[in-house]
């Protein structure tokens, strides 16, 4: 088994790395740069942009919108994942692999057709687009991902840990808030901070589906064509880089808790990024 | 449960338990909500590709007038085909560029394995829409590219062949792809059990002759993955066109959004996107079926 | 059956218990009587239904057919956590995001106890298991003795009328298990109240247990001491299960109602005072531990009974060999196991050499 890898493949691997951070690497570079035009050379380090975010009323009402729409999302696909991920842990019953399989099918579907799909829905039962139509698709995608963290969580649990509650006398509704929720609740934080990520980041099903309110990422999208605003647009981007960074460290800090509690070991394989 | 009722319930589900009931009432909220909220309006737009509009009005009487109109008219099948041709040559790409690397961290990464992985997702951890945005910011006209090129003295002018048209398309979308790529083909590799490579070397196999004869094959269910990872979203793409394609560079998904917004063509947008999801879902079927013989073998 | 349920010393009663799954039968009419104090042990290999019996007295299954009486009471349908029993799991079951002194304390939480109360209970709990001043350890800091050692402690501080153990020992190497065997008998014996060990080890059952019952397929082969299992198998499975057993065949030459007249095939004639069902021209089988054949080494060595055989092979375990013969001119082979003392040698494969055995030494097997 060779153990050195040829000097080409190591060259290829950083170059690719490099290929990989480029695009992310432009945004501290021009957040901050002093000049209204996106383009080398720099000319100065300025946090005028940032000032610029943070007198635009439009982009704060964007920014509450994706919050609040983020915060509902998180909590919504968090409870329908805790639920799926019990069943499909402990449970075996009809149809279980069809049933789960079709939960976690919007993780192949093109996100268009997801949009599509709910717009069509909502426009022949004449519903008005609203935050809450976002929230509805976007719950639909991040469930999966909650299932998927969440599945581990009480995979990982093991199974007499709840027989040996009730042995020494705990009823079910003991055992579930004295073992398995300790247990679990790394996994069910995980799950919130991915899908608040998801749905914060998330531009297409948004929009297909908000009526009035901007979510962040439509507001983006709505600035675009503007090149005054784009050096706003590199500062509003560097900080949801940073923002998603925190809050995706965060979210691994907790899965990898968990599994230490649990006993396992962690393995990055395993990982939602 | 009296004896009677749970006499016929097992009569219709003869492998019932209680548990099994348990475990149906339990995923029953997340599996309502998936059918209301996406097989039904699946089957909507299904039967909306059946339907006509006429300005505002929906005609129900069923007819295939769409699917004649969106498999026949030349616009939509140049769009389609073209879609299709992007999304196969970014996954050509994207997994041909992402083997190399995934075969470094998965044979060379040693103990850093998970921080190598880490530092391959960390880029994409930011918003898919401003990623998008910042390669037509690398690849425009005023951009860093020709920025930079023409600040140094290589070019006079700035290259138009890199934005607005299907070559900027395939480069984000490559980019954008990436670690979806890497990390089935990661995890195929590093599940090789190593034995066999040394059996096969201790039977007289040089290190090229062992790629192709036991790794490369051994790693194929993870290629097809992420073969599939990639093909299959970017069909549905619709920002990367939009901002980045031009009017060369325009697929199938900018052509649905239209006819459900401006075009005011609902049906029309249905047909397309059922027949797009068709398509490829043939295409995804077909090439499991050619693979299949690497995917026989379960590690 | 009736009158066993009240019997003073009988603490869990199992009446008939059956138990289906879907076509499966793991448990086919079991019965039994395990009495107060006794240390009782279920051995068998595995899928015989043991755990799945156990599993039915602790309350995490009930039975498809029969009753579970425990203290006198009917509790077949009883949840676990109402019954006087409490368990030790194979995994021990440590929760792990409790530290040791929350793990043992676990059960007396309902209770409500002061503080101090609580804690003078659990060190007294960690003293009885060796484990003194673990209380503030975290879970995932054990060993696996500590940990089982922290799962009986958090048992037995409930102070049940039964403590139930599966397969508590087989995750423990070696030595941890024969040690920790002796530990387990001395706390039965210190503690007094009535232990049910389920094993697939017969050698665990057989150094724990006051009484064993072996069961195949759902069904009880025997219920007796070790001794009794032992020396007097009821059945030929049951006699190779425990131990080696020699099988020889023999016929029947008379039989009365005191004796019973065998011949031996190539070991000799001779008559048994026993009294059995068999005729004369039987086919029977007798069986013959191997520390109950003697190899003669010297010429003044003799036994009651002597053949001739040939050594076919020698197995050394530093303390004893064991050697398998064939008996000269037949193709009948048996193991017979010598202990090293001084001045025997390891004899060679193919020496002829006398092996002696006596009357007492035998059994009859019954056919399964």
């Amino acid at each position: 088994m060779q153990n050195k890898p040829s000097r080409s493949l190591l060259t290829y691997a950083i170059v690719y790395l490099i290929f990989l951070y480029a695009p992310v690497m432009l945004l501290p570079l021009f957040a901050f740069n002093n000049s209204a035009i996106i383009a080398l050379p720099l000319s100065g380090f300025t946090f005028h942009w940032f000032g610029l975010l943070w007198q635009t009323k439009a982009l704060h009402e964007a920014l509450y919108n994706s919050l609040m729409i983020a915060l509902i999302t998180s909590i919504g696909s968090t409870t329908l994942g805790i639920f799926a991920a019990r069943a499909a842990a402990r449970y075996e019953f009809p149809g279980k692999r069809g049933i789960m399989g079709f939960i976690m099918v919007p993780l192949v579907l093109p996100e268009i057709i997801v949009g599509v799909a709910l717009l069509v829905v909502l426009i022949q039962l004449g519903m008005s687009l609203s935050a809450w139509t976002v929230i509805i698709g976007h719950v639909l995608i991040c469930t999966p991902f909650s299932i998927a963290i969440l599945q581990s969580a009480f995979n990982n649990m093991d199974r007499s840990l709840e027989e040996a509650s009730m042995d020494l006398g705990e009823n079910r509704i003991g055992t579930f808030f004295r073992v398995i929720l300790p247990l679990v609740t790394p996994g069910i934080i995980s799950s919130l901070l991915i899908s608040f990520t998801i749905s914060l980041d998330e531009f297409i099903i948004a929009f297909f589906l908000t009526g009035t309110d901007a979510t962040l990422p439509v507001y983006i999208w709505s600035q675009l064509r503007f090149p005054a605003r784009l050096p706003a647009i590199m500062a509003l981007g560097f900080l949801m880089v940073v923002l998603s960074f925190i809050l995706l460290l965060t979210a691994e800090y907790f899965r990898r808790r968990a599994n230490r509690i649990t006993g396992n070991s962690t393995s990055s394989e395993e990982s939602i990024f | 449960m009296s004896d009677s009722k749970s006499s016929s319930f097992k009569r219709i589900f003869p492998t019932m338990t209680p548990d099994g009931w348990s475990g149906l009432k339990l995923v029953s909220p997340p599996f309502v909500y998936s059918l209301l909220m996406l097989a039904a309006p699946l089957v909507l737009v299904f039967l909306l590709s059946l339907w006509t509009q006429n300005y505002l009005e929906l005609d129900r009487t069923f007819t295939t007038a769409n699917y004649k109109e969106a498999l026949s008219e030349k616009l939509y099948q140049t769009l389609m085909i073209r879609s299709l041709t992007i999304s196969g040559i970014v996954t050509a790409v994207t997994v041909l560029l992402a083997y190399p690397i995934a075969y470094y961290v998965a044979f060379f990464g040693g103990k850093r394995k998970s921080l190598w992985l880490l530092l391959i997702t960390i880029p994409f951890w930011t918003s898919y829409l401003i990623r998008v945005f910042l390669w037509k910011v690398i690849l425009g006209y005023n951009g860093v590219v020709n920025g930079s090129l023409m600040g140094l003295g290589f070019i006079e002018e700035p290259l138009s062949f890199i934005l607005y048209n299907a070559n900027a398309v395939v480069i984000t979308l490559a980019h954008a792809w990436a670690p979806f790529a890497i990390l089935p083909i990661f995890v195929s590799l590093s599940r090789i059990d190593h034995s066999l490579l040394e059996a096969a070397r201790d039977l007289g196999d040089g290190p090229i002759r062992r790629f192709f004869r036991v790794t490369l094959p051994l790693s194929m269910p993870g290629v097809v993955a992420a073969s599939l990872i990639v093909f299959i979203p970017t069909v549905g793409d619709y920002v990367t066109p939009k901002l980045l394609g031009g009017t060369d560079g325009l697929m199938i998904a900018n052509m649905i959004q239209i006819q459900l917004g401006k075009a005011n063509n609902a049906p029309l947008g249905s047909a397309l996107a059922v027949s797009a999801m068709i398509i490829v879902a043939s295409i995804s079927i077909a090439f499991v079926l050619i693979n299949r013989k690497f995917l026989k073998t379960k590690t | 059956m009736a009158k066993s349920k009240e019997d003073e010393n009988s603490i869990i009663v199992v009446d008939n218990v059956e138990k289906h799954f879907g076509t499966v039968t793991a448990l086919d009419g079991v019965s039994l009587e395990i009495k107060a104090g006794e240390f009782f042990s279920l051995l068998g290999p595995s899928g015989c239904g043991k755990t799945t019996l156990l599993r039915m007295i602790s309350g995490f299954d009930t039975p498809s057919v029969g009753n579970i009486y425990i203290g006198g009471t009917d509790m077949t349908d009883v949840p676990p956590n109402e019954r006087p029993t409490n368990m030790v799991f194979q995994s021990y079951a440590i929760f792990p995001h409790l530290n040791v002194a929350e793990n043992v304390g676990y059960g007396l939480k309902k209770q409500k106890l002061p503080k101090d109360e609580l804690d003078r209970r659990v060190n007294e709990a960690l003293a009885l298991v060796d484990l003194d001043g673990y209380g503030p350890r975290e879970s995932h800091a054990l060993s696996g003795g500590q940990r089982q050692r922290v799962a009986l402690a958090r048992a037995l501080i409930m102070k049940p009328k039964v403590l139930l153990l599966d397969e508590p020992l087989s995750a423990l190497d070696k030595k941890l298990r024969e040690a920790m065997q002796g530990e387990l008998r001395r706390l039965q014996r210190n503690v007094g109240i009535t232990f049910v060990l389920v094993t697939h080890d017969q050698e665990e059952a057989l150094t724990m247990s006051d009484r064993i019952a072996v069961m195949f397929n759902g069904k009880i082969a025997q219920l007796d001491t070790p001794e009794g299992l032992y020396k007097r198998p009821a059945t030929r499975r049951v006699a190779s299960f425990i131990g080696v057993m020699n099988f020889i065949p023999a016929t029947v030459r008379k039989s009365t109602d005191s004796t019973l007249s065998i011949d031996i095939q190539s070991l000799g004639k001779l008559d048994l005072a026993t009294h059995s069902r068999h005729q004369v021209g039987d086919k029977i089988t007798i069986g013959i531990r191997p520390e109950m054949l003697t190899i003669l080494y010297r010429k003044e060595e003799s036994a009651e009974y002597e053949f001739e055989a040939i050594i076919e092979g020698a197995a050394y375990y530093g303390d004893m060999t064991y050697y398998e013969i064939r008996i000269i001119d037949t193709d009948i082979t048996a193991t017979v196991s010598m202990r090293n003392t001084a001045g025997r040698p390891i004899l060679e494969i193919g020496k002829k050499t006398r092996v002696g055995w006596g009357i007492e030494s035998i059994t009859i097997i019954a056919d399964d």
